[in-house]
């Protein structure tokens, strides 16, 4: 293994690096777009059901069947790396918009009443109250979602397009474990680091969690 | 968009090889069987972990290990191993069901209210009515619901797994590719969407179906 890291060392860079790429850029994306779609799910009660089933049929798609569909919907070469990038963007809103309603509507109501009755307005009482108290949920969803990216990024590596998992292909060509080795610990250990960042950052934005 | 490939009639023989009801009994096999050994291993280990706590800590991080896991990796890995055919792919999809399952079960067992379990005992029930009258049907829910999503990613893995020689729907799209059969791509990608997600919801209506009106608060 090492002497296969020496010698393609540039290539599994390369590879780590697009994986990052493309696992990291829908997460963000995801996580922009699902705030306002879950708020509107908890704002408009009604809308609530219809929400959650929408995202469990979406996130129901198998990845593959999404990857190669995408290019009709969006008319994208089959190859373009935007593919792979709203695919991934779909599976996390559809995993955190949810997730975003779940927490705002366990936050407690008597907190809200407090917010209310201290003089905040709604969208005030929304930023500074009521997403500060739901984010342990929220960002419980988002660690789901980046560590479910991470390990999907590969499949993209069967349409062209799929960082570490150019190393699998790679290596199941040449009937040669080294790269796929390589390409599964890396995939693991970059899921486990980004899972621990979020970890941090939570207990930065929530001191008062671990009084 | 060029759904030749889907409504060739054609491609709807049964006793064709490669046409859908072909592929997809091929498919569905391989998500029953994985399900099936996978459920055996995991389902037990996790309602013993729930039920005496002991172990806990393989419970949680099982889940965790198991959703970082990249599925094309672990196929190829299998496949180079031991050689094309169902045995390894079959290992790498079973590995894959374990720790949902698994994770669900612990999860299920751990939410339980103690005072109802402690009720059970009161009642003079044995442990192991305990564990099928009372603790098993409260904790369905939960492990239901990793139930399904470990029949989702058996069925999506399953796709991929026409990368690695077998059959199944995913052939359509791996073939198509391969061949620039675009009308097949598509064809096999739709069909491979309905049958997640209607499998998604067939399995949803087993759930309210099994779940006692109780648990559930319907009556």
């Amino acid at each position: 293994m090492i002497t296969y890291l020496s010698n393609n060392g540039d290539t599994v860079l390369a590879a780590l690096r697009q994986h990052i790429w493309l696992a990291l850029v829908p997460v963000l994306l995801g996580f922009v777009i699902a705030l306002p779609i879950g708020w509107l799910g908890v704002r408009f009660p009604w809308l609530y059901h219809p929400l959650v089933n929408v995202a469990g049929v979406l996130y129901s798609i198998p990845s593959l069947a999404l990857f190669v569909f995408l290019p009709v919907l969006l008319g994208t070469k089959i190859l373009s790396p935007l593919n792979i990038v709203v695919a991934l963007t779909i599976y996390t809103v559809a995993l955190l918009a949810r997730t975003v309603a779940d927490g705002l509507r366990a936050v407690d109501p008597l907190i809200v009443q407090a917010a209310s009755a201290m003089g905040y307005r709604r969208f005030k009482r929304l930023t500074d109250v009521e997403l500060p108290v739901a984010l342990p949920v929220i960002l419980a969803g988002l660690r789901s979602a980046t560590v479910a990216n991470i390990s999907l990024v590969s499949v993209g590596a069967l349409i062209g397009v799929g960082g570490l998992g150019q190393l699998f292909t790679r290596g199941f060509q040449l009937f040669y474990l080294e790269p796929i080795f390589v390409g599964i610990i890396l995939s693991v250990l970059l899921a486990a680091a980004a899972d621990g960042i979020i970890v941090l950052i939570q207990r930065a934005l929530t001191p008062w969690t671990r009084a | 968009m060029n759904l030749s490939y889907l409504f060739d009639a054609a491609h709807w023989d049964p006793s064709a090889t490669g046409s859908f009801p072909d592929l997809l009994l091929a498919h569905l096999g391989y998500v029953a069987l994985a399900l099936l050994i996978g459920t055996v291993i995991a389902l037990p280990v996790g309602l013993y972990i729930g039920h005496t706590g002991r172990g806990s800590f393989i419970a949680i991080n099982a889940g965790n290990a198991g959703r970082s896991l990249p599925t094309l990796g672990l196929l190829m890995l299998m496949v180079t191993l031991l050689g094309l055919g169902l045995l390894p792919v079959l290992i790498a999809l079973t590995v894959l069901v374990i720790p949902p399952i698994l994770t669900s079960a612990y999860a299920g067992m751990r939410t339980l209210d103690s005072q109802v379990v402690d009720a059970a005992k009161g009642m003079g029930m044995r442990p192991w009515q305990v564990l099928t009258r009372v603790e098993l049907p409260m904790a369905l829910p939960v492990l239901f619901s990793g139930f399904r999503s470990a029949a989702l990613q058996v069925v999506a893995t399953a796709t991929v797994a026409a990368a690695v020689g077998l059959s199944g729907l995913g052939r359509l799209m791996i073939d198509g590719l391969a061949v620039n059969d675009y009308s097949r791509v598509l064809a096999g990608a739709i069909v491979v969407a309905l049958l997640a997600v209607l499998l998604d919801l067939l399995l949803a209506q087993v759930q309210r179906w099994i779940v006692s009106p109780g648990v559930s608060k319907r009556f």
